[in-house]
């Protein structure tokens, strides 16, 4: 797992994730994404930009194989996802930290144990889960908030609970689909900092936002999606 | 503790925790009325065999000789009977002892006296296999100085009949009633995973596999069907000392001691163990059939 880009990161680069001329059409005809190809390097903060409907979503959704290309391949952390058996997919999402718009956060339990969950998974000894999950509430701020229910905090509160979920794990990459779509403009603020924080950890991170304002402030690289395809 | 070892007991405790909340406990209940009825058949007919047993497993057959046949001629017979490999037992009536316990009888005293003299033949009682009894009594028939037969085999083969009626109705009931195990905790486990849809799609989506998810399920399955076992035990016990207070009675007043008794600990077991394996096939059949649905999109 790379939590720090490499010494030799610099001289030679590596593709954690990489799309070549993938297309993806839904069942029904529509078309989501078409040739689209870029490569992310380790260490990398890219946003991904476009309207509602351009296929961000869509994009996303084919680096932890929810989705699958219709044409062409996406390689993750070397893995050719489209490739994969089903069993092995388990394996491929526990390295990715996936931040979503609407949270997916669950409101039977309290913060703590939801930020637990992905270790609950791997079946990690319970006095390094629980460090580890104090240590991802309190780089998101929110320590004091673990015995809360998720529905007793502001939206901006609960993504910062679903990142820290997506960190938790220590992933080398960390996906995130709109994650300031539903925040006011200080929340989202915030929101950003933490991925450029951990950015500079050396997670790799991708970031979809339909904001290109709040996006250019950051000066990072910048993929646009128009009509599917990359501008 | 490993890996694996501490995501079962998790599982565990998770399956723990469902089971308490609805329909967990009713579902158990529901199994648990279910296995009452094959279990609590199994005991009545298990205490019945016992007295069954007593009268049925050493047949007797009377071979009466005729009224006019010497001793000499009876020994020799009794010689016979004892070299016949087919009889566990040969006891030879005197004519004397008969008449003496007929005098025994109450009432039947003054009559015996008013006779003169005895009517009775010799006999002799011997034991043998039930099964070969009809072809035993057709042999011993023909030896010489027998004047008549009589096995008590029709009795003998209704209550084995009887028996084997009763112990094919109680298969079959405990099959059907199974397959409404099965059956419950299909549906039981088919509302946890509704229920349980969003935690399934979001442990999905960061990385848990197939087994982390159905463990619970099936751990629930077994659990349910164990409380439901226990549950049916309990109900068996609780009737059966309804039933032998009133059993005693009877019993008492034909001077018996005979009590229904609970099934044996390897009967119980087994209930149990039966119970367990086909919650958890029910769970295993609906998990099969309704976790593959949910995928994350």
């Amino acid at each position: 797992m790379t939590c720090a880009p490499s010494p030799r990161a610099s001289s030679r680069r590596r593709w954690l994730v990489s799309f070549s001329a993938v297309a993806k059409r839904y069942p029904g005809g529509q078309e989501a994404l078409r040739d689209v190809s870029f490569s992310l390097e380790a260490g990398e903060l890219a946003f991904l930009t476009g309207r509602s409907g351009a296929g961000k979503s869509t994009l996303l959704k084919l680096i932890p194989a929810i989705e699958h290309p219709s044409a062409g391949t996406v390689v993750v952390n070397g893995q050719n996802v489209g490739a994969l058996r089903r069993a092995a997919i388990p394996y491929l999402r526990r390295n990715i930290g996936l931040v979503f718009q609407d949270q997916k956060l669950l409101y039977d339990r309290n913060v703590y144990d939801n930020v637990m969950l992905p270790l609950a998974l791997s079946g990690q000894a319970a006095a390094e889960a629980a460090r580890r999950v104090r240590a991802a509430l309190d780089k998101v701020g929110l320590l004091a908030r673990e015995k809360a229910n998720p529905i007793e905090l502001s939206g901006g509160e609960q993504q910062r609970v679903a990142i820290a979920r997506a960190v938790v794990n220590r992933p080398a990459l960390l996906v995130a689909d709109e994650p300031t779509a539903n925040l006011d403009a200080e929340s989202a603020a915030r929101v950003l900092d933490i991925f450029v924080a951990f950015n500079q950890v050396g997670v790799t991170v991708l970031i979809a936002s339909h904001d290109q304002a709040l996006v250019e402030r950051y000066g990072k690289r910048v993929l646009h999606l128009v009509d599917g395809r990359l501008g | 503790m490993n890996a694996w070892l501490r995501q079962h007991a998790a599982a565990l405790r998770t399956a723990l925790a469902r089971l308490a909340r609805p329909p967990g406990l009713l579902s158990a209940a529901v199994i648990g009325i279910a296995v009452s009825l094959p279990a609590g058949g199994y005991a009545l007919l298990d205490s019945l065999r016992g007295v069954a047993a007593r009268v049925t497993l050493e047949p007797q057959i009377s071979l009466f000789l005729a009224p006019q046949a010497s001793r000499a001629q009876a020994d020799a017979l009794g010689k016979v009977l004892r070299a016949d490999r087919r009889l566990s037992g040969v006891h030879f009536v005197p004519r004397e002892t008969a008449l003496k316990e007929l005098s025994e009888v109450q009432g039947l005293a003054e009559v015996v006296a008013s006779l003169g003299r005895n009517p009775l033949p010799d006999a002799f009682v011997v034991t043998a296999q039930a099964d070969s009894l009809d072809s035993l009594a057709a042999d011993l028939a023909r030896l010489p100085g027998v004047a008549h037969v009589q096995a008590d085999t029709v009795w003998a083969r209704r209550l084995a009949a009887l028996a084997r009626i009763g112990r094919l109705g109680l298969g079959l009931l405990a099959a059907l009633l199974g397959a409404g195990l099965v059956a419950v905790t299909f549906n039981t486990i088919r509302l946890q995973i509704l229920t349980q849809r969003e935690e399934i799609e979001v442990s999905k989506l960061i990385g848990a596999t197939d087994a982390f998810i159905r463990r619970p399920f099936y751990y629930l399955g077994l659990l349910q069907g164990l409380a439901g076992g226990a549950i049916a035990l309990a109900i068996v016990a609780a009737l059966l000392a309804l039933l032998n207070r009133e059993v005693g009675a009877l019993a008492a007043s034909y001077g018996s001691g005979f009590r229904l008794s609970f099934l044996s600990a390897a009967d119980a077991g087994a209930t149990l163990a039966a119970a367990g394996v086909l919650g958890w096939l029910g769970a295993h059949l609906s998990v099969s059939r309704h976790l593959r649905a949910i995928e994350p999109r």
